[in-house]
């Protein structure tokens, strides 16, 4: 029985350049199961299943089966993967190519490729390399399902506290003024 | 505090639903109304109620306003003590009722926001009582401040 790979853009907008690689590659690789999440892209695979949208329930399965994700430079699928220890390669969206807003996804990419377990392709370009190496690829260390105990503590410590104690847990604010 | 704090968890879906439910723990023993954009994500809150807006993103301005509708709706039955968000545009809304009904607010801006602030992040800084980054070097004296990240 071959491996599995579980691709996913997210549901909010298509990444065709990202699923039209993974398809090419699928094309050449038989003998790897893929699956993708394909959002509201207008590129259809012809080379593996897909769909566009999963339920939290049937999107949770499908990481569990899969032997590594590949997907957009989001911080869910990113957490996902982690959560669930599965290699994961991702690519990060570009907002000069109005694929998401800006390019937050890039630094994204830049903070998270060098944890062990997650690869990056910064293009299309470079999407069958990674992939022929993810199923041999290091499992991430499984992160546990709540954020770090301080980010837990800060967040706690202010709901209990009362309105009147909310100003010494922010830093006084200055004339600083760089919103749009 | 005699009763239990009432608190609104409110975030848009994907990776700023994922931040949201990461930080649930803190809202332990409080009373807590998750609100998101799928109503498929009711099967992912650990605890508390479960409300629903419709999705949109700043480029639809009909939606927008739906939501801002929906959400000043639920802020008002709601009546929460305390509103946090992950993101993005539904916290913004959120925050700007809310604070009009003496609420405090903590916003979390995403872990995805490496080297800025999100937009959105950057705009709710006067609405925000607690402004937090995921990332050390974005802390800065005058805010937003670190408070430790979902990883």
């Amino acid at each position: 029985m071959g491996s599995t790979i579980f691709a996913t853009v997210g549901a909010q907008m298509g990444f065709d350049r990202l699923i039209s690689a993974v398809d090419a590659w699928a094309k050449q690789h038989p003998e790897t199961t893929v699956f993708a999440q394909i959002g509201p892209g207008s590129y259809e695979p012809r080379s593996m299943e897909w769909t566009r949208l999963l339920e939290p329930a049937a999107f949770r399965m499908r990481v569990e089966t899969a032997d590594a994700l590949v997907g957009h430079a989001g911080m869910g699928t990113i957490i996902t993967a982690l959560q669930h220890a599965k290699p994961v390669l991702i690519m990060p969206r570009r907002g000069d190519r109005q694929e998401t807003r800006n390019d937050h996804q890039v630094a994204t990419a830049d903070r998270f490729g060098s944890k062990p377990g997650v690869l990056v392709a910064m293009d299309e370009g470079d999407i069958a390399r990674k992939l022929d190496t993810i199923l041999s690829a290091d499992r991430p260390d499984p992160l546990g399902n709540t954020a770090s105990t301080q980010l837990v503590e800060t967040i706690r410590r202010f709901i209990h506290s009362a309105g009147a104690d909310a100003a010494s847990v922010r830093p006084p604010s200055d004339s600083t003024e760089t919103d749009p | 505090m005699a009763k239990k704090p009432r608190v609104l968890a409110i975030a848009s879906g994907g990776g700023h639903w994922v931040q949201l439910l990461r930080v649930a723990p803190a809202f332990e023993g409080c009373d807590t109304c998750f609100v998101t954009v799928r109503r498929s994500y009711r099967e992912d809150i650990p605890f508390g109620r479960f409300r629903t807006i419709v999705d949109a993103t700043r480029w639809n301005k009909i939606k927008l306003a739906r939501m801002a509708l929906k959400i000043a709706l639920i802020v008002l039955l709601e009546r929460p003590d305390v509103v946090i968000s992950t993101g993005a545009a539904p916290g913004y809304f959120a925050f700007r009722v809310a604070r009009l009904l003496g609420a405090r607010t903590i916003w979390l801006d995403s872990i995805a926001n490496a080297e800025v602030l999100s937009m959105t992040g950057k705009m709710v800084e006067p609405y925000a009582d607690l402004w937090l980054t995921q990332w050390e070097h974005l802390a800065t004296p005058s805010g937003p401040s670190y408070g430790g990240s979902v990883i």
